[in-house]
């Protein structure tokens, strides 16, 4: 359980600790040497912001509530700036709000990690989860031609290790990266165990981080390049870099392969509820398996292509919260090699998994009929 | 691979401790070494109205920590009893608080116990405690976890100041199980799962 001594680790480590997801995430900024966080509270994320608030000081950190979320993201600029790890958390109209500042921090390679805990949408739509964020995600976090890394996970202990991998990727590639997460990850209680902490004072100063510029060169953190060609030299190079991202940090999981002829396409929560449907696919000798994405920018593309001719899927079905916004990158990855189908449900409901078997077997009554032998289950 | 698993439902007004009862079974299971979720609904349903939250118990992986249809519901208010009694499974558990739901359940393809639990929790001295009473009786009608478990966890619920009130609250637990015919307990449900006491 968590203790509440000053000074003391609040979550120890090595013990397996029931927490929330939103508490979860921000123990693991901590505990990898987040020292500041800037947020505005909004359901369902707002214990990322209340835990920061009670522990950042604890743990000789800075916690600012701002008074919106575009302070908050022009305050994360300002921090990160000076090489430290930063950070801020959201939900979905709070993320809108930071996209101009998300652009400037993409444009001046500064690192940091924002949390978007999806709620559904559009507008203030409500307040139940959801996966609607993933074209904003992907492809519409600001103006202008940059990327971000976005990591999905799609349980608290993988939140948890995505979230020390977030800043090390951030540094890496000095890129914002996004942690996008929904309202069910951001609330549900399930157990984590934090394997280690690292101290920020072990942590190298960037040869770029403005800290002063005392007795060496002047360093510039900027966005602004009103020389065409020098701007176009400094776009080329940020594309650079968005290559080598897509070479090398491309995650993703795949279960029950194994004889599969339908494959099931879904991330974070959508893929808790697909793994159970498979599993009742099985049951009833319905040949299905699951891949999951765990990075969607850089997107397993080369991954998922691989699978579907390597394995001779014969029909995809996508599981998204939202009306289907992944599945035209499930399109991009296969290139029409097999059919792709959607389910999803929007609104803030989250489908049973009934709900998904039904769409599996309005699939697999398409398929053509086989001779083979019913397979055999297990994860690959 | 998914286990065999549990699935509970809890709901009731806010302030009457249902996301508590949610999280003593979630940490008992934890320590049991089972695979836990839990769930809260959240939002504006917490301001008066009506509170649930969802505990997925499992011997393997758990996939949605959101359930639809619970294997065993509990209703301490007639809103939830209204809102969950229909949902249950066929042959699932169902439990009324019945000093606070007059309602009975017609439904003859689930086992239903009705709990007095304000009232068994008034006499026992305050009836802040109906929550652990039910948790008590739940764990008899389920078999989910054993008594003594569940009793050892709220030993982590009362730290400091509030340590006096773990005994009372174990008493009322052992009460709240007492109250369902012994030819009516459930044998442990993760029958192999070794569960220290």
């Amino acid at each position: 359980m968590v203790t509440e001594v000053l000074g003391e680790p609040h979550v120890p480590l090595g013990e397996r600790v029931l927490m929330k997801g939103n508490e979860a995430l921000a123990e693991a900024a901590l505990k990898a040497g987040c020292r500041a966080y800037f947020g505005y509270p909004i359901t369902p994320a707002s214990e990322i912001t209340s835990y920061m608030a009670r522990w950042m000081q604890v743990e000789g950190g800075t916690f600012v509530q701002p008074e919106s979320e575009v302070a908050a993201i022009n305050m994360v600029f300002g921090a990160a700036g000076t090489g430290m790890r930063a950070m801020t958390a959201s939900s979905s109209p709070g993320i809108s709000l930071m996209s101009e500042g998300v652009s400037f921090l993409a444009a001046a390679e500064v690192p940091c990690l924002i949390v978007n805990i999806m709620r559904v949408g559009p507008g203030l739509g409500g307040i139940q989860p959801s996966q609607s964020d993933y074209f904003q995600a992907t492809r519409g976090l600001g103006h202008g031609d940059f990327r971000v890394i976005v990591l999905v996970p799609a349980n608290l202990q993988e939140m948890v290790d995505l979230t020390f991998d977030a800043f090390s990727l951030a540094e890496a590639y000095r890129i914002p990266v996004l942690l996008l997460a929904d309202g069910v990850l951001g609330q549900m209680m399930e157990p984590v165990t934090f394997t280690r902490a690292i101290d920020p004072a072990s942590l190298q100063e960037p040869e770029w981080a403005t800290t002063g510029a005392s007795g060496r060169p002047k360093r510039v953190v900027k966005s602004l390049y009103l020389d065409p060609a020098e701007l176009e030299e400094h776009n080329r190079s940020l594309q650079e870099k968005y290559r080598r991202i897509e070479q090398a940090e491309v995650r993703w999981k795949t279960y029950a392969l194994e004889g599969a002829r339908i494959l099931l396409v879904a991330y974070g929560t959508s893929a808790r509820v697909a793994y159970h449907a498979m599993e009742l696919a099985e049951e009833r000798d319905i040949p299905v398996g699951l891949f999951r994405p765990i990075t969607v920018y850089p997107y397993p593309y080369d991954a998922l292509r691989e699978v579907v001719q390597q394995r001779g899927i014969e029909h995809i079905l996508v599981v998204e919260l939202s009306a289907g916004q992944m599945v035209e990158d499930v399109r991009l990855a296969v290139e029409g090699r097999c059919p792709v189908s959607f389910f999803g449900r929007s609104g803030g409901t989250i489908p049973a998994p009934l709900e998904v078997l039904e769409a599996i077997r309005n699939v697999a009554e398409e398929l053509p009929a086989t001779g083979a032998a019913p397979r055999k289950g297990g994860a690959s | 691979m998914l286990g065999r698993r549990l699935e509970i439902i809890i709901a009731g007004f806010g302030g009457q401790g249902v996301m508590v009862m949610g999280q003593l079974l979630a940490y008992t299971a934890m320590d049991a070494g089972l695979h836990v979720t839990w769930m809260p609904s959240y939002g504006p349903e917490q301001r008066g109205g009506t509170a649930n939250c969802t505990v997925v118990i499992s011997t393997g992986d758990i996939a949605s920590p959101i359930v639809a249809r619970p294997h065993v519901a509990v209703a301490m208010n007639t809103p939830s009893f209204e809102k969950f009694e229909p949902r249950v499974v066929p042959h699932g558990v169902l439990l009324v608080n019945s000093t606070l739901v007059p309602e009975r359940s017609h439904r003859t393809d689930i086992d239903v116990f009705y709990v007095p639990a304000v009232e068994v929790a008034a006499k026992l001295g305050t009836e802040k405690m109906a929550n652990v009473v039910m948790v008590g009786a739940l764990a008899a009608a389920t078999g989910v976890l054993p008594l003594k478990a569940l009793q050892a966890e709220l030993g982590h619920f009362f730290e400091g100041p509030k340590e006096k009130l773990i005994d009372p609250n174990r008493r009322a637990m052992r009460h709240g199980f007492g109250l369902i015919p012994r030819e009516d307990r459930h044998g442990p449900y993760f029958v192999g799962v070794t569960i220290s006491g």
